[in-house]
């Protein structure tokens, strides 16, 4: 079990690097955050299952599992949120990025005094 | 296990760095606040690694109020900067 746990932190905290260097080195911001949420949620996820597994019982793996299921659940609201607010402030996409959904959507249903 | 939790203070304090640069660096203030929200998930995964290492199940209760303080502060901070120049409210 030990075995185990340490294999699982040592996952959790490679992810977590994985998530800094992809926001480190993305060109675009929308690629930043898309690194930094989902590498960053795997992560945590990781490590909390370590820390289930370490502990064993009962009280710190519901802890763990309301920690994952609140992080799982707010963490793509935040993204979605601030991805938006992006978009509609003007950052821009990557040049090399080919498609921009986005942008068909809001050209096809715009009404003049939305937001 | 000694050399597991030493592995994963390197790769820990290395993602704070590189998030860290990207939080004062960013061109935009969205980068900021995405690499702010990224330290504060690293920050969970580091008190969940010292909950570990020095046995102590009551810290996962912190790493819980940590996950939802992030969250609040990235919606706030991007409903803030959406608001353009003009707009009021």
């Amino acid at each position: 079990m030990s075995i185990l746990v340490a294999v699982l932190i040592v996952l959790g905290s490679f992810f977590a690097f994985v998530a800094a260097l992809g926001v480190h080195r993305m060109p675009d911001f929308y690629m930043r955050m898309h690194a930094a949420t989902k590498a960053g949620a795997f992560a945590s996820g990781l490590m909390l299952l370590a820390a289930a597994l370490h502990f064993g019982t009962l009280r710190v793996a519901l802890t763990a599992l309301a920690i994952l299921i609140f992080f799982y659940l707010t963490t793509p609201v935040a993204a979605q949120t601030i991805a938006e607010a992006a978009y509609r402030r003007g950052v821009k996409l990557w040049s090399k990025s080919g498609v921009d959904k986005f942008a068909e959507d809001l050209s096809k249903n715009s009404d003049p005094n939305g937001k | 296990m000694t050399i597991a939790v030493c592995i994963a203070s390197f790769f820990f304090i290395a993602a704070l760095g590189l998030a860290l640069r990207r939080a004062v660096v960013g061109p935009t203030p969205f980068d900021r606040v995405v690499a702010l929200d990224l330290i504060g998930g690293i920050c969970l995964c580091i008190i969940v690694l010292f909950s570990i290492v020095f046995d102590q199940g009551v810290l996962l209760d912190s790493a819980f109020a940590i996950s939802l303080v992030s969250f609040l502060g990235t919606v706030a901070f991007a409903r803030y900067l959406a608001l353009g120049e003009g707009d009021e409210k």
